[in-house]
C-alpha cells in the first residue's frame, strides 16, 4: 500500500482466449426436461459424504432430505424430483473414483411440487442461524469449486469482514451461467446479498461484473434496491479475473497474502449464482435441486442455459441437447480449467457450471512439443508472477522441493494460462499440478 | 442412446497456437529484406556468403539431430536464422570454404554442444562469427566497397578462395564508417549509415531495414521490445554524455547508433529469447549491459567494433540476471534472492 501502488481496476497479466459467449449469451435460462432416472451422488462436494437418510423402495416428494450433512465440512442432498428411491449404489464420479448414489425414478405424472421447510427470516435471523440454513439448503459454491459456503461464510475469530464481494466475472469463456442468472434472477441476488451482509457482518458489497457482461451490470445497477450499501463494478474483461485473490485485487487493489484466505485481507467472495440461491431458499427453507448449466460447444446442436436437476445423468442430457457421435470431449466447466468427462454415466452435480462439447475439429492439438525456447510468454501470462518457465524445467528434472521452496509453487492455483500461451506446448500447469500433488503428499508424510 | 467413447485431456482445453517454429519462421521473414538489401547493395557475393552459411547451418543441424530420439530438428526454421545471422555479420567478400566453417561451427558448437535448441547459453551465430574472428582475422576485416558497378557480373577475387588458403585482397578494399572514425577520426553522413550507403558487413549496413524487421516482430509479439529499446537508448545516453564532454575526441550518438553492427545486433541479436533474460526487469539491465559494454569496446577498446563481444557476454550473464532479479510473487513480500 505505498505511495505508488496506484490500482488500476484489475490484476497483472491475465490471457485473453476467444470467448465465445456470443452463443448462448443472448439465450434466456429454460427448464430442461427431467430425466426418469435421476441419479445423486452423495458426494459432490468438498468434504465429507452426505449419510443417507432414505431406503431403497422409499417414496420422496421433490425438495425432500434424502441424505443428512455427513459433518461441518459438508452438506446435505435433497431430492431433486418426486419419485421412488429405485436402489442405493454405486456410482462413478468424474474424478473416475466411485461414490454412494441414490437412483431416484420420477413419478412420470407429478407435478414437481417443491417441498416448502422452516423459513430462515433475514430479520430475525442470527449469523449463526443463516450459516446452519445455508448449510441445511446444501448450498456449496456454484462457481465450480463445490466448497460448502457457510464453511466459507464462517468468519474466524479475530478476523472481521469490511466488504463482500459477489463474483459476477465469469472469466472462463464459453460460460455464460452467471450472465444469464445475473439478467434473470436479481431479486434473488439482492435477497442473498442480504443475508449475506448479515451474516459476516460487512459494510458493504461490491458485485464484480467483466466489461463483456455490461448489460447484466446496467441491470442490476438500475434494479439495486435504495438504501441498501451495495455497488456493481465493472472490470476489464481478462482471465482468470474469476479466480478469489485476482478479483480481490481488482476491485479494491488488495493482495491476499501467499497461503491466506480472502477473510485476511477483510473480504469474503461468493459467486453470483450461489448468492441467487441463497436468496431464493433461504426464506422457504427449502434444499438445492436444480441449478443453471449453460450446455454449448460446437458438439451441441440445442446450445443454451437450462436449469437442470441435479443428479441428471450427462448422457441423457447430452442427447436432449443433440450431441452426435462426431462429439470428441466433454467437458465439466469451461474450456481452461474444466475437467475432461471419461465416462457419460456420471451425473451433473452442484458445482457442473456448464457442458462444453468439442468435435474433432477442436481438439487437434498441437503434437510437438518443443524445448523452451525462454520466450517469456507465459511469464508474461502469469497472474501471480511465477516464472512458469523456470518450474517447468524443474518440474522436467523432479526438483519439486526446490519448486516449492524457491519458486512459490503452491502459490499456483492452476488457471491453465502458461500453458495456453506457451509456443513450444510445454504443459505447463499440469506439470505443476502433479508436482503440487507430489510436494503435499511429501509434506503430510515428513508430518506423519 | 449415445454411446461414444471420449477421449480425456487435462485442462487447458484450448491454445493460443502460436508455435515455436511460427516464431522462428516469422524471424526469418522479417530478415529477409535485410538480406535482400544486403545482395543489392554487395551483390553476388554477399548472396554467396548468406546462401553457404545458411546451408552450413541447416545441414549441420540435420546431421547433429537426426540420430537424436526426436528426429531432425531442421523444421523449426531457428537454423535457418543462425545461418542468416551469421551471413549478415560477415564481410560481403568473406571466402566461401570459410563462411561455411563458421555455419558448422554456429550449429556444432554454439548450439548442439549444450544441447540443441532451447539449451544454448550463447547465441549460437556469434558463436560462429566470434571463432571465425579469432581464426581469420584479416579476411573478417576486409572490407568489400559498396554499390560496385560490377556487383552483379563478378564475385570478390576472395570469395572462391580455396580452403585453407589465405585469400587474395581486392583492389578495391574500403574501411568501414567505425573504423574510418576509430582510426582517421573521419565521420560519416548520419543518413548515409541509416540507409545503408556504406561499406560493412553483409547485412548491418541498413538500419531502416532492421528497424522495420523487428517491428513487424514485436508487432506480432514475437520479440522482446524492451532488449533493442533498451541497448539503444543506453548507447545513446552513454556516448551522448561523453559526446557533450568532448565532442572531437568521441564521436556523436547518432553516428554511435547508426554505424557499425549495433541495429542488427540490438534488433536480431541480442534478442535471440534462449540467451537472453526471462523476467522484464531482467530485461532492461541485459540490455543496459550490453548498451555500456558496446561503448566502452568501441571507445576504449582495441576493435573498432565492440557489439558482437558485448552480447556474448551478456548472454553469459542473462541466467544470473534472471536468478537474481525475479518479480515479485503476488501476496509475498518482497523478491527472493537465491544464490
Amino acid at each position: 500500500m505505498g505511495l505508488f501502488n496506484f490500482h488500476k481496476n484489475t490484476f497483472k497479466h491475465g490471457v485473453h482466449p476467444p470467448e465465445h459467449k456470443d452463443e448462448t449469451s443472448g439465450l434466456p435460462i429454460r427448464q430442461f426436461p427431467f430425466s426418469p432416472l435421476i441419479i445423486v451422488p452423495l458426494s459432490q462436494h468438498i468434504g465429507a459424504p452426505s449419510q443417507l437418510v432414505v431406503r431403497e423402495g422409499q417414496e420422496v416428494v421433490r425438495g425432500q432430505l434424502l441424505a443428512k450433512a455427513g459433518g461441518y465440512v459438508s452438506v446435505p442432498q435433497h431430492a431433486p424430483v418426486s419419485g421412488k428411491v429405485r436402489k442405493i449404489g454405486n456410482v462413478p464420479t468424474i474424478s473416475g473414483k466411485m461414490t454412494t448414489g441414490i437412483y431416484l425414478e420420477a413419478f412420470p405424472a407429478s407435478s414437481q411440487e417443491v417441498l416448502e421447510g422452516t423459513p430462515i427470516p433475514l430479520e430475525t435471523a442470527t449469523p449463526a442461524q443463516i450459516l446452519q440454513g445455508i448449510q441445511d439448503a446444501g448450498i456449496v459454491g456454484l462457481g465450480g469449486a463445490a466448497f460448502p459456503t457457510h464453511v466459507k461464510l464462517k468468519i474466524p475469530d479475530g478476523k472481521t469482514c469490511d466488504t463482500l464481494i459477489i463474483n459476477g466475472i465469469e472469466c472462463e469463456p464459453y460460460l455464460t451461467t452467471d450472465h444469464r442468472v445475473m439478467l434473470e434472477q436479481s431479486d434473488d441476488i439482492f435477497m442473498g446479498i442480504r443475508y449475506l451482509l448479515k451474516s459476516t457482518g460487512a459494510k458493504r458489497c461490491i458485485i464484480g461484473i467483466e466489461a463483456n457482461k455490461q448489460d447484466a451490470a446496467d441491470y442490476l445497477t438500475t434494479h439495486l434496491p435504495p438504501g441498501e450499501p451495495v455497488t456493481v463494478q465493472v472490470v476489464p474483461v481478462k482471465y482468470p479475473q474469476g479466480a478469489e485473490k485476482m478479483l480481490i485485487t481488482s476491485l479494491l487493489g488488495r493482495e491476499v497474502p501467499s497461503g491466506g484466505l480472502p477473510i485476511d485481507v477483510g473480504c469474503v467472495v461468493v459467486n453470483v449464482a450461489t448468492t441467487a440461491e441463497i436468496g431464493r431458499l433461504l426464506p422457504h427453507g427449502r434444499g438445492i435441486q436444480e441449478r443453471v448449466i449453460t450446455i454449448t460447444g460446437p458438439g451441441v446442436k440445442k446450445k443454451g442455459n437450462y436449469l437442470i436437476p441435479v443428479g441428471t445423468p450427462l448422457r441423457y442430457v447430452l442427447e436432449q441437447v443433440g450431441a452426435g457421435e462426431n462429439i470428441s470431449e466433454v467437458y465439466m466447466g469451461g474450456p481452461m480449467m474444466g475437467v475432461a468427462v471419461s465416462n457419460l454415466d456420471i451425473s451433473i452435480t452442484k458445482g457442473t457450471s456448464g457442458i462444453l462439447v468439442f468435435t474433432e475439429n477442436e481438439v487437434k492439438r498441437p503434437s510437438k512439443v518443443y524445448p523452451c525456447i525462454h520466450c517469456g510468454a507465459c511469464v508474461d501470462a502469469c497472474p501471480i508472477s511465477l516464472n512458469p518457465s523456470q518450474l517447468g524445467i524443474l518440474a522436467k528434472f523432479e526438483a519439486y522441493d526446490e519448486m516449492a521452496e524457491k519458486h512459490n509453487l503452491l502459490d499456483c492455483f492452476e488457471c491453465g494460462s502458461c500453458s495456453y500461451v506457451c509456443p513450444s506446448h510445454i504443459p505447463l500447469v499440469q506439470y505443476f499440478r502433479l508436482s503440487k500433488g507430489i510436494v503435499r503428499k511429501r509434506k503430510a508424510a515428513v508430518k506423519g | 442412446m449415445l454411446n461414444k467413447t471420449l477421449n480425456i485431456s487435462t485442462s487447458p482445453h484450448i491454445v493460443k497456437g502460436v508455435g515455436t517454429n511460427d516464431i522462428m519462421r516469422n524471424v526469418v521473414l522479417a530478415l529477409l529484406p535485410v538480406a535482400a538489401f544486403a545482395v543489392y547493395s554487395f551483390g553476388l557475393s554477399a548472396l554467396v556468403v548468406l546462401l553457404t552459411t545458411t546451408a552450413a547451418c541447416v545441414l549441420t543441424e540435420h546431421f547433429l539431430s537426426k540420430k537424436t530420439k526426436n528426429g531432425s530438428t531442421v523444421s523449426d526454421w531457428s537454423a535457418v536464422i543462425t545461418g542468416l545471422l551469421l551471413g549478415l555479420t560477415l564481410p560481403p567478400n568473406f571466402p566461401v570454404w570459410m563462411a561455411f566453417a563458421g555455419g558448422v561451427i554456429a550449429i556444432a558448437l554454439g548450439k548442439f554442444v549444450f544441447g540443441g535448441l532451447g539449451y544454448n547459453v550463447f547465441n549460437p551465430a556469434l558463436v560462429g562469427r566470434a571463432v571465425l574472428q579469432a581464426a581469420f582475422p584479416v579476411a573478417i576485416t576486409t572490407w568489400f566497397p559498396a554499390f560496385g558497378p560490377e556487383r552483379f557480373s563478378s564475385f570478390s577475387v576472395a570469395t572462391f578462395t580455396a580452403p585453407f588458403m589465405e585469400p587474395a585482397t581486392d583492389g578495391f578494399t574500403g574501411a568501414t564508417p567505425l573504423a574510418a572514425f576509430k582510426f582517421d577520426k573521419i565521420t560519416t553522413e548520419t543518413s548515409d549509415l541509416a540507409l545503408g550507403i556504406i561499406s560493412g558487413s553483409t547485412g548491418e549496413t541498413c538500419a531502416v531495414l532492421i528497424l522495420l524487421g523487428g517491428l513487424y516482430l514485436v508487432a506480432r509479439n514475437m520479440m522482446n521490445w524492451r532488449i533493442p529499446v533498451s541497448i539503444l537508448l543506453t548507447v545513446f545516453v552513454v556516448s551522448g554524455a561523453l559526446y557533450l564532454v568532448d565532442s572531437q575526441a568521441y564521436p556523436s550518438p547518432v553516428f554511435m547508433l547508426f554505424s557499425g553492427g549495433l541495429m542488427l545486433g540490438a534488433v536480431f541479436m541480442a534478442t535471440d529469447m534462449v540467451a537472453s533474460p526471462i523476467t522484464p526487469a531482467g530485461v532492461w539491465v541485459y540490455g543496459a549491459l550490453i548498451g555500456l559494454l558496446v561503448v566502452v569496446i568501441r571507445i576504449w577498446g582495441g576493435l573498432p567494433e565492440g557489439v558482437m563481444y558485448a552480447i556474448l557476454l551478456a548472454n553469459a550473464v542473462s541466467p544470473h540476471i534472471d536468478n537474481a532479479i525475479r518479480p515479485r510473487v503476488y501476496g509475498t513480500q518482497k523478491s527472493k534472492l537465491v544464490n
